[in-house]
């Protein structure tokens, strides 16, 4: 079909359409081991026998608009991606990289402001931003500002965290409530300016991590869910694990003005995007330290257990509704919403 | 911060017991369309059809106005954003819609200036901000949305906007619900009527489906509850053999509906035949504008001509439209047709029913 064979919108929406663009366009031409493990970041080793410390490498670029919105801005956002895709791994971050593209007649105000509140979030997160890189384009060629931010970190040596290593039994932890970030963002958007007194939850994770690390060496997967929501993360945790993922509706938190903000537009929380929280797939006998570790922490105070790791069907998520009947939670298809992160 | 799910409209306890009234009154096999592509929707989100009885069978309708609009509708809004120099603005649901030959989706990376808005009142907006350029909103949807056309219609006058068109293939549900029923191809025991449509028009369209017809319908609403009571409200009409127009979704719904939209709609729009997807062209299904409102009409405006019409090989959107077959039970359903890849609008629109199953249902 020539007609299909140009990049649409729906390409970098997180569901199956930018997967399947990632693993037929980038995948086979770069192939590589380190690029095949299709993590949150790469993780490889500096020594030739693979001992010690490992390297944690990821890159993001974000694209947000409106710039600005309840709780976060586009430099919060690109700190706080990158250091939790680096946290989700289990490495310890250290330094980032900024990259902007910036639209040409951007308000100098803006861009302090973007600035300003990256440096904050890296103070929060405890990284520094130590390398950097400006262009800018013509009126038109971007949207006022683009960032693009690359993170180092460190995986401790003997940790394995990755979305194959869910077990039958095994118990699901969520960080705290879920589509605060999409609704916020959508909430400001031109045209669809609704009341919702909802901040974006973006946050830095790496704190939250270090603490649930601390509290058992049996943390097997962490996935922050960002675009395609909940609902996404624990598709691709049940498909890299090959086991089912059971949950109850009743236990996913969720705040009301997103569940009314939900209701109006006919979205599903499980597919909203998050930009700081994460789901824990986390051995039985250790869930309840870590549930009572991560609730003492700031990000991670609505903490709850969601379901479990079931064996059938494998590669699937089912969810028990709050009236008692049961869904297939599959992966997002299509585009829920507009582009949001 | 609470968490809603644990509220109202959702608990658990009152489900259980409304399912076991459902099971005690379901005595025989009924056949239960629920009209409107929302119910359809909170049905899969919240697993409603695993808890009731094997006798009740819920078909989905024609309630998505995506879904039934005609390829011929589509391929006139393709071809009206192909106008030099012309903005087309719709809603994010529609771009996806494939329509004989291509997508307003594709139209618009081939370079056609197509907009996605939320509201048409953004299209005015849009207008005001280029008055250099004029902007079309292609609107669809049903009476709950032709009114907000109507107030932008009339906004775009008041302001003294002159580039502003609208493209409308509104329509209306009940001559659909009827055309259903005269058509007799499937047997419908009791209709689950929109909402959000009758926070409209009331409950009084509906009473020639019920008189006439001999055709419960109980308007509910979009929660779990809701449905699951107006399921049992039916099927208690069905076996005392009732037929008759009852409103559960009462804190949303008057029988009056809302007379100041519908004075809006018509000061605006007047009823005209219009064609559907799957059910051909029902007499009395449609919204025209009024012949004072000409000056905005994009189909006088920019007469274009679109290629001849043709229908996407092997889709049984009429079918799943009518509740004669349900997704699955479509050849192409889940294989060739899947929402990134959509050979028809029933698989395109959230609300669609094709979608719906793709999305919650077991794919198979
Ligand atoms: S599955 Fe696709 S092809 Fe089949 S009826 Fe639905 S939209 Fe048409």
């Amino acid at each position: 079909m020539a007609k299909a064979s140009k990049i649409l919108l729906a390409h970098g929406s997180g569901g199956r359409l930018s997967h399947d663009l990632v693993a037929k366009e980038f995948v086979p031409p770069w192939q590589n081991p380190i690029l095949d493990q299709l993590n949150d970041s790469a993780v490889f080793s500096l020594s030739a026998d693979g001992s010690g410390p490992r390297l944690a490498f990821t890159t993001d670029s974000y694209v947000v608009k409106p710039l600005s919105f309840k709780g976060g801005d586009i430099g919060r956002l690109a700190v706080c991606g990158t250091v939790n895709d680096l946290a989700m791994v289990g490495a310890k971050p250290l330094y980032l990289s900024a990259s902007f593209v910036i639209e040409e007649g951007l308000p100098l105000s803006t861009l302090r402001a973007v600035v300003r509140s990256m440096r904050e979030a890296a103070a929060e997160a405890g990284i520094q931003i130590v390398t950097g890189d400006t262009k800018v384009v013509e009126r038109g060629a971007a949207d006022g500002l683009f960032v693009n931010t690359a993170g180092v970190g460190l995986v401790p040596a003997g940790l394995e965290i990755g979305g194959d290593r869910a077990r039958v039994g095994d118990a699901v932890i969520l960080s705290g409530s879920i589509g605060d970030h999409g609704i916020a963002v959508l909430s400001q958007r031109e045209g669809l300016e609704f009341e919702a007194a909802v901040e974006s939850d973006v946050a830095p994770l790496n704190g939250l991590v270090a603490v649930m690390l601390a509290a058992s060496p049996n943390v097997r997967v962490l996935r922050d869910p960002t675009r395609g929501g909940l609902a996404t993360s624990l598709n691709e945790i049940a498909a890299q694990s090959n086991v089912g993922i059971a949950i109850e509706e009743t236990t996913i938190p969720l705040n009301d003005s997103v569940w009314a903000a939900c209701e109006m537009l006919g979205f599903d929380p499980l597919y909203v995007a998050n930009e700081g929280k994460l789901v824990a797939v986390v051995a039985p006998e250790d869930a309840e330290q870590v549930l009572a570790a991560m609730r003492a922490t700031r990000y991670g105070e609505q903490a709850a257990i969601i379901g479990e790791v079931v064996a059938e069907p494998a590669g699937k998520v089912l969810m028990r509704t709050a009236i008692g009947g049961t869904r297939i939670v599959h992966m997002l298809v299509g585009e829920m919403l507009p582009r949001i992160c | 911060m609470t968490m809603r799910y644990v509220q109202e409209f959702r608990d658990g306890a009152a489900a259980q017991g409304l399912v076991a009234r459902i099971e005690a009154a379901a005595s025989r096999p009924v056949n239960l369309m629920e009209v409107c592509g929302t119910h359809t929707v909170s049905v899969f989100r919240h697993g409603i059809r695993g808890l009731l009885p094997p006798p009740v069978n819920l078909l989905s309708g024609p309630g998505c106005p995506v879904c039934v609009t005609t390829n011929a509708d589509i391929d006139k809004a393709i071809a009206l954003a192909q106008q030099e120099g012309v903005t087309l603005a719709t809603f994010g649901d529609m771009m996806k819609v494939p329509g004989s030959y291509q997508s307003l989706q594709q139209a618009k990376a081939d370079g056609a200036d197509v907009r996605v808005v939320y509201s048409p009142r953004d299209s005015v907006r849009l207008a005001r901000d280029n008055p250099h350029r004029p902007v079309i909103f292609f609107a669809v949807g049903f009476e709950t949305t032709a009114p907000t056309i109507a107030a932008s219609l009339l906004e775009a006058q008041r302001l003294g906007v002159t580039n502003f068109y609208v493209f409308a293939v509104h329509k209306l549900i009940p001559p659909a619900m009827i055309a259903l029923l005269e058509s007799g191809e499937v047997r419908i025991d009791g209709f689950i009527c929109p909402g959000h449509v009758s926070v409209i028009i009331g409950s009084r369209p509906y009473e020639p489906i019920a008189k006439r017809y001999g055709v419960p319908c109980v308007i509910s609403g979009f929660e779990p509850l809701d449905v699951l009571q107006g399921i049992e409200m039916l099927l208690r009409q069905t076996a005392e053999e009732l037929a008759e127009v009852e409103i559960q979704y009462s804190r949303g719904v008057r029988p009056e509906g809302n007379p100041l939209a519908r004075e809006l709609m018509y000061r605006v729009f007047e009823v005209s035949d219009a064609g559907w997807r799957g059910l051909g062209c029902i007499p009395g299904s449609g919204l025209k504008l009024r012949p004072e409102y000409r000056a905005f009409d994009a189909e006088q405006a920019f007469p274009v001509e679109p290629p001849p019409t043709k229908e996407h090989r092997g889709c049984l959107c009429g079918e799943v439209l009518r509740g004669v077959i349900t997704p699955p039970e479509c050849p192409l359903f889940a294989k060739a047709c899947t929402p990134e890849k959509p050979i028809g609008p029933c698989m395109v629109s959230s609300e669609g029913t094709c979608a719906g199953w793709y999305q919650y249902g077991p794919r198979s």
